[in-house]
């Protein structure tokens, strides 16, 4: 959902500047926040499908589209990459589709486009993903390429110099984008010595050190298929997608070599840090530590998360910050609950003279919550929309898949569809009040701001909170 | 390709499903996939049924974008869109979306130069609570000063954080400035901050009463609905309201006068990241070309400059390696004219005149030679599958068609897309080649950092950021 009134840009210039570039949009916020919870058990019937070679995969068959969609994800990512080679798995999504077998990277892209396959990967701190899809009538054909790709890419000189420039270029474009370099910083600033504090796009040094043989030994040691999970949608039966995966994931490896990461936490004590650039508007990250996907608490930290500004127009900060003093076009909050930390994290952009004031209105909401809590109507609102709405992320083929990976991704079986909604209704206000006290110590906001922000020391005026 | 995708929009779906499959798999349910009718009213409704899941997209097109503006008063349309989710009569102030929200639906809104739209996507059994949400604010909008006051603030803020807090988007409106001499495409939809600032009440409530009216609009409701339910659903809502007198569909803008001379321009910023060079030509859209030529633009940007197996890419990427991406796109969807824009990013300053010869090589080429039997086939099956991945979601659907509709294009047209791509040969494509991409329509740009780097790729010194805790 996107929280905002777009006005759709006629052309995006600076958008398509890259090719490797990945859109952090605000569909990839909802995916985040949204990716592990929910489903319509009606009608979409989740089969539990297992290859021949003892692959497994979930499957959605909807035959009415002529097109099948697969989701596949490898535990590991970008927290995986080697201490002087940060990038590493970012620097692998860009370049599977470079040449694979006996085809060279122009081969292999004229192909993909003769098939209208389509292909590519992404990796996050957690998990390296891969978004295939095809023609039901080009099947057979794009599963080769597919194959290829993933069991013998090429990392050919030239290929690998290419994708090196764009991202070199990447980066220096990320480095003068506002919301780029405060989310950087805020991941810097609460993981000062894990990988989850280290870019998952590297630097300039780390890029300029990757060499194929790197790319290669990532491959070798994060794909395989103890840590793989796939999720299928479309027009395939059961037995056709097993011998589907045979033929895709059946060489990798039993196991992956997976390097082991420490469990942690954002520092503790809250920090304000500022990065000086020259623009109009500042643009700040806020957020602290949270609960894991798995703590028993994590629905009603979900619901909390809604009431206080996942939920668009909805939401405490959107009202207090948007709707009541016109300082932002946007802002909102999240849950980012990883393997090996849990942050809740958000964000605001407001002229340099302002910025402080959003902050600490933001502050406020957050201690108001912390200490009083919603009102009934205010919970009842949120599960109304976080039920209802339910089915909306299943109406697409990929949708469906992406949905289906993520809770594989989690560990939770089919089951899930059947009692998300009821873990919804289940959240009490106690529940809320009681999570909202641990979790919002606004003396533990780790705060990244980026422009040239004024008064930001200052106090803010005290908010009045509405009850909704 | 998505891009593409949302900005050309054309063909239904069993067209296209005829063309690249097997007809009897699909025909046999997708002929009854649109309808199309007409209120009393004036108001048009399309019907997209999708029964897959149990949930709907209801859109509301109107006839009027930011083109449309008095002078003066950049902006305005889309202030009116956020001025929209305000109040009604019966709907308190900022509860709109509250209330969709607590029927577990989603809404959202947006502005183009020819178009505004609002959406929501819910499920199927809120329909009807939509519409009359929908059509009470269609006529029925109140606005205090207050409100207009603080949702100003939010779309100067929305320009900053769309436009100005980015070289790029400060650059690529300067671009459209230049290339629209007289039409106002020129101006930005979002506005120009300094007549931003000077929106009032009274004008977003002028505009309102001027264009937003039943036989200005169009509906369109995509998802597990049929044409009857929808009808007798839009007749209960929509039917009731009185059509506007004086709204007709001839929109008069100014027209651009002939293009005379080359236009360049350069921006210099010290964010602006690595050098890029921008070519943009003023060409015909979809529904001002002569038959065949949006189609033969379409395939030309395709094969030319969209994505790593085009020329473009594999000449100045990968053989020449003077720069680091190189792209293109067509703007074909806008009501009086489109755009075919180049850009390129260079790791120097020094490749950006080798990456314009290049890029002149390359179309001089088109326009003598023409493109090989074997590329215009890889661009012909590359748009045609965009189109069966698309009818995967009925938002999508519900966007192209409304779209289309809203900028004065037919069904009948729409559908006949595939076939006119499909009859696109080489020497179509040199000719529109020849005739369109002439430099006297055009403009170059320049968008490069400001100072010299002193490493390869390093960053400007000037333009990196400081620390300061």
């Amino acid at each position: 959902m996107p929280l905002v009134r777009t006005v759709p840009c006629r052309a995006a210039l600076g958008a398509r500047l890259a090719r490797i570039e990945t859109a952090v949009s605000f569909l990839m916020l909802f995916l985040a926040l949204g990716v592990v919870l929910s489903h319509p058990a009606n009608a979409m019937k989740i089969q539990q499908v297992k290859s021949p070679g003892g692959i497994e995969a979930w499957l959605v068959e909807e035959h009415s589209v002529p097109l099948v969609a697969m989701r596949f994800g490898f535990r590991g990512g970008s927290s995986q990459d080697p201490n002087d080679k940060d990038g590493l798995a970012n620097f692998l999504s860009a370049m599977l589709d470079e040449g694979a077998g006996d085809l060279s990277s122009g081969q292999f892209q004229e192909r993909q486009e003769e098939l209208a396959m389509r292909m590519s990967y992404s990796d996050s701190r957690d998990a390296f993903y891969g978004n295939f899809e095809t023609l039901s009538e080009n099947r057979a054909e794009s599963v080769k390429l597919l194959q290829l790709a993933l069991t013998k890419p090429r990392f050919d000189g030239d290929a690998v110099e290419r994708i090196r420039k764009q991202l070199l270029a990447n980066l220096v474009y990320a480095e003068r984008d506002p919301n780029k370099v405060a989310a950087k910083a805020w991941f810097a600033s609460a993981f000062p010595k894990h990988p989850y504090g280290r870019s998952p796009t590297g630097t300039a040094e780390s890029i300029k050190a990757i060499t194929a043989q790197d790319l290669e030994a990532y491959r070798k040691r994060n794909f395989a298929r103890d840590n793989l999970k796939i999720a299928v949608v479309g027009d395939i039966d059961a037995t056709t997608l097993g011998q589907m995966l045979d033929e895709v994931f059946g060489e990798l490896p039993t196991k992956a070599d997976l390097t082991k990461v420490a469990q942690t936490a954002p520092v503790a004590g809250g920090l304000e840090k500022v990065i000086e650039m020259a623009v109009p508007q500042s643009v700040a990250v806020f957020g602290l530590a949270s609960i894991k996907r798995k703590d028993p608490d994590f629905m009603t930290a979900f619901v909390l998360n809604h009431i206080l500004g996942g939920g668009g127009f909805s939401s405490q900060l959107m009202e207090e910050v948007r709707e009541k003093r016109g300082l932002a076009y946007s802002v909102y909050s999240y849950l980012m609950p990883e393997d090996h930390a849990a942050v809740m994290l958000g964000s605001v952009a407001t002229k340099n003279e302002s910025i402080a004031e959003s902050l600490g209105v933001i502050r406020d909401v957050l201690k108001h919550m912390a200490s009083v809590g919603p009102s009934e109507t205010e919970l009842d609102n949120a599960k109304k929309y976080l039920v209802g709405s339910y089915a909306l992320r299943f109406d697409t083929s990929g949708k469906i898949a992406s949905q289906l990976l993520g809770l594989q991704m989690e560990d939770f079986g089919p089951d899930y569809v059947e009692n998300r909604n009821a873990m919804i209704e289940a959240v009490t206000l106690a529940d809320i009040k009681r999570v909202a006290a641990k979790l919002l110590d606004p003396s533990q906001l780790i705060v990244t701001v980026v422009g040239e922000p004024q008064k930001l020391s200052k106090e803010s005026p005290a908010v009045v909170q509405g009850g909704g | 390709m998505l891009h593409n995708g949302l900005r050309r929009f054309s063909t239904l779906v069993i067209a296209l499903m005829t063309l690249a499959l097997s007809p009897q798999t699909f025909a046999a349910d997708d002929a009854t996939r649109l309808s199309q009718f007409k209120l009393e009213n004036g108001m048009e409704v399309l019907v997209i049924p999708d029964h897959r899941a149990p949930v709907v997209t209801h859109m509301v097109f109107y006839r009027v974008g930011a083109a449309d503006e008095p002078v003066g008063e950049s902006g305005i349309a889309h202030f009116l869109e956020h001025l929209m989710f305000k109040s009604t009569d019966t709907i308190p102030s900022g509860e709109f979306s509250k209330i969709i929200a607590r029927l577990g639906g989603q809404d959202n809104a947006f502005t183009t130069q020819d178009a505004t739209a609002y959406f929501q996507r819910v499920a199927k059994e809120q329909l009807p609570r939509m519409m009359e949400l929908e059509a009470d604010r269609m006529v029925n909008l109140q606005l205090t000063d207050k409100e207009v006051q603080t949702e100003r603030d939010v779309i100067l803020e929305e320009r900053r954080s769309r436009i100005d807090n980015s070289p790029a988007a400060l650059f690529g409106e300067q671009m459209d400035a230049v290339l629209y001499q007289n039409h106002p495409y020129r101006i930005p939809v979002i506005g120009w901050e300094h007549e931003m600032a000077q929106l009032s009440r009274q004008d977003a409530l002028t505009f309102y009463k001027h264009y937003y009216a039943p036989n200005n609009a169009i509906l369109v409701v995509a998802g597990d609905v049929t044409a009857d339910e929808v009808k007798a659903l839009a007749e209960k809502t929509y039917g009731k309201l009185k059509p506007v007198e004086g709204i007709t569909n001839n929109r008069f803008r100014p027209k651009e006068p002939p293009a005379r001379a080359p236009r360049r321009l350069k921006l210099e910023d010290p964010r602006a990241g690595q050098p890029s060079i921008h070519r943009a030509y003023l060409v015909p859209s979809y529904c001002t070309a002569e038959k065949g030529e949006a189609e033969a633009l379409d395939l030309l940007v395709k094969l030319l400059a969209d994505g790593t197996t085009s020329r473009f890419y594999k000449k100045a990427v990968v053989e020449d390696r003077i720069a680091s991406s190189a792209n293109g796109y067509y703007d074909s969807s806008g009501l009086d004219s489109g755009k075919i824009a180049f850009y390129a990013v260079a790791q120097h300053k020094e490749d950006l005149p080798k990456i314009e010869a290049l890029l002149d090589g390359l179309i001089a080429d088109i326009t003598k030679n023409g493109v090989s039997e074997s590329e215009l086939k890889r661009a012909k099956s590359a748009y045609i599958a965009d189109y069966i991945y698309e009818s995967d979601s009925q938002a999508t659907l519900a966007r192209r068609y409304g779209w289309g509709l809203a900028t004065g294009r037919t069904i009948e047209d729409m559908q006949a897309w595939p076939d006119r791509i499909r009859k696109v040969t080489s020497d179509d494509i040199k000719r529109v080649a020849a005739k369109y991409l002439d430099l006297r329509a055009s403009v170059t740009g320049m968008l490069v950092p400001k100072e010299r780097a002193t490493a390869s790729d390093g960053p400007a010194p000037a333009a990196a950021p400081k620390s300061r805790s």
